[in-house]
Order: structure tokens, then sequence, then C-alpha cells
């Protein structure tokens, strides 16, 4: 199945807008809470979470359809049992060799880098955008090489989308620290409501594809 | 006296969601309705007790340095066995929760539970943090969709309260804006209740405070009067 100009175009303003992870689909809210509190913070952090769910997207759709999907291994079924399994470990391994890498090869990256990767292992979005389109591209209609590309965009694009809202959030949190805020919203309930309304704002999207 | 302890902790005093402010994700994604809530609270419970009691048993022979791998591969070997239950015995309600079942191996609730407890406790204490912490998370989902299925629906559990009363509801709170409101709004009444409770006792202590003192100047014998 080949996807055409436009559905190229929605894949990737679905992504970042429509259905962004964060705001819409409630994929990755812990860092998006834990993490916003400055804003380069944020960047780094976001940088981080699209390298590693671009290359956990491509590794786990070719162990899926390549492995687990290929016609003489279906006889064991393994979509069925290790899906889950195998993904976790090959993103906890991905954030570990990635931590490795940077370090050796460009240590200033590293330096900014380095205290989100840990964090990235039990980020809900990356299990989540290799989750989201398993029983699409299980379809035959997709070759292996079509499923890996399309689950690629879907990581470069969902992790471009999550950081966007995690850097505007961490705008806004500045913000937040100056201003006079009841007592008892201080700290959490407040970002909850500024998460409210960057949800609103990126709901006025919705009727555009 | 300890076991009932740990696992009282979880419901409200160190409650998950509510105070810890862990699993956040799933607390957001399935709180749409009740009964969504109820199936996840009791999957996550299931997964939770699990992966405790098992860690628990195991700790002697988990290297320290390459804990957490194995402590994320034994809670998804679990999360699996609960897939195939659901997929077997509840579709729809497999259906409803969608990715976010798979998605329980990542809730840093169940994670954070079997670093800073099952790893370090005994095998019955763990067991019932487990119980006590799942129950917790069950407990706060059900609060939090018990408003957005009332507010956004007008249902309770899938039941409509009154006829016509869709005509009333605000859809906002079943859509994701409405998932940050209400927990926000929560959030800040459980702040709220606090901060006073917390004045009220401060008050009372300085009360006590001057009362001492002045019993103290009676006893030794100083007029407090003047």
């Amino acid at each position: 199945m080949e996807f055409t100009f436009e559905q190229y175009f929605a894949l990737m303003f679905g992504l970042i807008f429509t259905q962004n992870f964060v705001l819409s689909q409630f994929l990755g809210l812990c860092p998006f809470f834990g993490v916003s509190k400055n804003r380069d913070a944020a960047l780094g952090m976001g940088c981080a979470v699209i390298f590693v769910m671009t290359m956990a997207s491509v590794v786990t759709m070719l162990i899926y359809k390549g492995l687990f999907l290929h016609p003489s291994l279906q006889k064991y079924h393994m979509e069925q049992y290790l899906d889950i399994v195998s993904f976790i470990l090959v993103i906890a391994s991905l954030v570990q060799f990635v931590e490795i890498v940077l370090k050796k090869v460009a240590p200033a990256l590293y330096q900014t880098l380095g205290i989100y990767l840990p964090l990235i292992t039990t980020n809900c979005a990356v299990l989540g955008v290799t989750q989201m389109k398993l029983t699409e591209f299980s379809n035959p209609a997709y070759s292996l090489a079509q499923a890996v590309w399309y689950q690629g965009l879907l990581g470069v694009f969902g992790g471009i989308g999550f950081t966007l809202a995690i850097y505007l959030m961490a705008g806004v949190r500045e913000r937040l620290q100056s201003a006079p805020i009841p007592e008892s919203m201080k700290g959490m309930p407040i970002a909850f409501m500024a998460g409210c309304c960057m949800a609103l704002a990126f709901f006025g999207f919705q009727g555009f594809i | 006296m300890s076991i009932a302890k740990e696992f009282s902790k979880g419901l409200i005093r160190e409650n998950p969601v509510l105070v810890l402010l862990l699993g956040l994700c799933p607390t957001l994604a399935v709180t749409t309705g009740v009964s969504n809530a109820v199936g996840m609270g009791f999957a996550a419970t299931f997964v939770l007790i699990c992966s405790n009691l098992l860690i628990s048993i195991c700790k002697k022979g988990i290297p320290k340095e390459i804990r957490i791998p194995i402590f994320i591969v034994i809670i998804a070997t679990f999360v699996t066995v609960v897939k195939l239950i659901m997929a077997a015995y509840f579709p729809a309600l497999k259906a409803s929760l969608g990715i976010f079942l798979a998605l329980i191996v990542v809730n840093c609730i169940i994670l954070g539970r079997a670093e800073a407890f099952a790893f370090k406790r005994g095998i019955v204490e763990s067991m019932f943090d487990g119980v006590g912490m799942g129950l917790g998370f069950t407990l706060a989902l059900c609060l939090i969709s018990f408003f957005r299925e009332i507010l956004g629906g007008g249902t309770f559990y899938g039941i409509p309260l009154a006829d016509g009363l869709s005509d009333y509801t605000q859809k906002i709170f079943i859509l994701s804006p409405g998932g940050f409101l209400t927990v926000g709004l929560i959030l800040a009444t459980a702040a709220y209740f606090k901060n006073r409770s917390d004045r009220r006792l401060q008050i009372h202590k300085n009360l006590n405070h001057g009362r001492v003192e002045r019993e103290k100047k009676l006893l030794s014998g100083v007029d407090v009067v003047k």
C-alpha cells in the first residue's frame, strides 16, 4: 500500500497537531509535567524522545513484521504473547545503547541529554507509538519496507509533536512561577489547568483533516 | 499491625495518583467512563500484586546493577498474561482500553513500587502493599471517572441517569481538555483541605503552647496577670 501526498501530510499534521501524543492522546504525561520546569530542559528531553522514538519504531516494526509475522515462524504465534516483552526490551536496550554511544561520540550532547535518557524507558509515548498501528501494519497489504518506513514516520512526527507540547508547556510554567496563584492551586493543580488550556487550544485544530 | 498499615497507606495517605502523582497517562486516558476505570484499575492491581510478590520472592537472586531491566521483563510478562485473559473473557473491555492495556508495563506506579518497596521488603508486606496501592489507584480512577462520566455523558457505569439529561451535558469533560481540568480541580480541592487542616493544627499548637507557657509561669510563682 502506497501513501499519497495528502496522506503523508495528514499523517504529519495529525501527529503534531490534531492527535498530539500528549495533549489529545495522554501519552507521555510524566515527562510532560516532570521535565517542563524550564525551556532548555524541555527541549533536551524532546530531542532525546524524538531520537529514541524513531529508532524504537523502526527496530520494533522490523522485529514484529520481519520476525514474528515471518511466514516460516507464524505457526508459533509469537506476535500474540511476545510483543510487549520484546518491545520493552528493545526500548530499554536502545536507550542504554544511545547513552553509551553519546557518551563516547558526543560528550557535549551527552551532558545536555544524559540525565533525561534513563527516563525515556518508562515514557509511555515510546511504547505507545510502537503499539499504536500494529494491527494496521500487520496487514499483508503493507510490505516490510513500507511498514517500517511508515512506522518510522510515526515515530519522528509523534516525537516532534511531543517536543512542541512540552516546550510550550515549559514556556507557560516559567511564566507561572512569577504569577500570583491561589494557595491551593500552587504546584501541580495550576500545571494541570495550563495543560487543560493547551489541550483546548490544540482542540481547535480538530476539523482540519 | 504493620501489614494493615502497608495496606491502608495506599488508599488515601499515599494514594499513588492523587498524592504521589504517578501513573498519570492511564489515569487521564481511561477515565472517560467508570466501567473503563474499574477494568483498568483491576488489571493494574493484578499486575502490581503479582510483580510485587515475584520480585520480593526473587530479590536475593536479582543483581543490583541490572535490576531495572529484570523488573520490566517481569512486569511485561504479567501484562501479557492480563492481555491474553482479557482477550479471551472481556473482549469489549480490551477494545475500549486499547493500547493503554499494554502500557501498564510503563506505568510508573508498578515500577516504582518494585524499586522502592518489593525489592527491599518481605513477601507478605510486599503483597499487601501491592493490594493497597492497586486499590488506591482503582479508587482514584473511579473518583475521576465518576465526575467525568456524569458531567460529560450524563451516565453512570453506562446507565443513563435521567431522561433528556444528555441535552445538558458538557461533552468537553469526556474529551482531552476535560481530563486535565477534572484532575486539576480534584488536586486543588485536596490541597485546599490539606492546607486548612494544617493551618488549624498550627493554631491549635500555638494555643497549646501559650497555655503551657502560662502554666509554667504560674507554677514558678510569677504573676501572669500583670
